[in-house]
């Protein structure tokens, strides 16, 4: 758990040494196969990332039905419509922001995150400040990532306990009533799908 | 167990000092892009579950695991897990080189991998078993520090709550992290942020939580 960032940033070298140790090992044994470890990191590097988030919140924005579905069941609506699908991904729930309520996203026991919809979880959200602090004092927390919530907005987070996982559907933006979906999908960033920040506005 | 895992509502870590999303990388160092792919992919041989994989991680020495990266606590539960499970010594461990030939094993290949990968593993299963709350009920969160793995946190234990949604019977971590596949019926919890910290609490904040039937109580 990264807390200390430079911490992170300057770890000794004989860990690099004792993982490169391991997967000799491991490949010498036939526990695992190099190329699956390749495929793993290219999955995970360059092509599962917060974009597919994105393309399911700008039709949420854009279509009522499929938005409702998705609050309900979001796991199989976008295997049907988009084809994501898999691993830390097979209960999906999608929560909605509203003028009264703010959704926020947290895993306060580790670290657990839509892969599917987002990717792998940034190193915040795996820290141990954001895990402690996002529960009691939400709102402290959103204003560290430049996000202000008036008092009058209730916060609502989600503490993904069990193998749910939550898909915050961030506010539309204002001035973006005819814009395509796929124009919209530009607004969608990966934090507003965590509910740390808002949907970005129209330039 | 009460272990540093348990980070909801601790005190004392500081400011969050996010990497800004448009610039954060997925890894940071090559050591991590591969703890991560040897993890998943020992993950495939199926000699553990998730469970079993998350309380590895938490049977670290408190200060051991507060003060690792997030991926050298991947590699230290992989690596007990490993030895536990009898898929490596200690030995080879420590020095990188197989001593029993005679343990060969079969990973699955590049595109069972991947298949695996896919189609996930869903942890809700089909019993009859009825459920004992519905939508609206008022619970009381039980006050249970388990030995072994659970995923009822501290910080919600002897609070009230209420019901909020049912997600049918899912696989029962505390069970499962034992190697013991039994279901029980999950629901979404909803505690108001003065049910959860201080009377005094004035926000008008909540926490919804996914908590399993054996960690409630009607309230």
């Amino acid at each position: 758990m990264s807390y200390d960032k430079k911490e992170n940033h300057s770890l000794p070298s004989d860990l690099a040494l004792r993982v490169k140790a391991l997967e000799s090992v491991l490949i010498d044994k036939g526990l695992i196969n190099p190329e699956t470890l390749d495929a793993l990191i290219d999955t995970y590097e360059h092509k599962i990332g917060p974009k597919n988030g994105a393309q399911v919140v700008a039709r949420a924005w854009v279509d009522e039905n499929f938005k409702a579905a998705i609050k309900n069941d979001c796991s199989s609506i976008i295997k049907k419509t988009f084809g994501f699908a898999g691993r830390q991904g097979e209960h999906i729930i999608a929560v909605e922001n509203t003028p009264k309520l703010h959704n926020v996203v947290v895993c306060t026991l580790c670290s657990c995150y839509p892969w599917t919809l987002l990717g792998l979880p940034p190193t915040w959200y795996k820290s141990a400040p954001y895990r402690a602090r996002v529960v009691e004092d939400p709102r402290s927390v959103l204003n560290e990532f430049g996000t202000n919530v008036p008092i009058e907005k209730e916060i609502r987070v989600w503490d993904s306990t069990s193998e749910i996982r939550y898909l915050v559907i961030p506010e539309r933006p204002s001035g973006t009533e005819e814009w395509s979906e796929d124009k919209l999908s530009t607004l969608v960033t990966r934090d507003s799908m965590i509910g740390v920040s808002y949907a970005k506005e129209p330039n | 167990m009460n272990g540093p895992h348990d980070l909801g509502g601790q005190y004392g870590f500081g400011r969050i000092n996010p990497e800004p999303e448009i610039s954060e990388l997925v890894f940071h160092h090559d050591w991590e892009r591969k703890v991560f792919a040897i993890t998943l992919a020992c993950g495939f041989l199926g000699k553990w579950n998730i469970d079993e994989a998350r309380h590895a991680r938490e049977r670290q020495h408190p200060v051991k695991y507060l003060s690792n990266t997030y991926y050298q606590n991947w590699l230290a539960g992989l690596e007990k897990l490993l030895v536990e499970k009898n898929l490596i010594t200690e030995k080879e461990l420590n020095t990188g080189h197989p001593y029993n030939e005679q343990m060969v094993y079969t990973p699955p290949d590049v595109h069972e991998a991947m298949n695996i990968l896919t189609k996930g593993s869903p942890a809700n299963l089909q019993t009859k078993k009825l459920p004992k709350f519905k939508k609206y009920d008022r619970v009381k969160v039980i006050n249970n520090h388990s030995k072994g793995h659970t995923r009822l946190p501290r910080y919600v234990r002897g609070c009230s709550g209420t019901v909020i949604r049912s997600y049918g019977v899912h696989i029962f971590p505390d069970d499962n992290a034992k190697g013991i596949k039994n279901g029980e019926h999950l629901y979404s919890v909803c505690f108001k942020a003065k049910e959860l910290w201080s009377e005094n609490n004035k926000e008008l904040n909540s926490v919804c939580i996914d908590l399993w039937e054996p960690y409630m109580a009607k309230e």
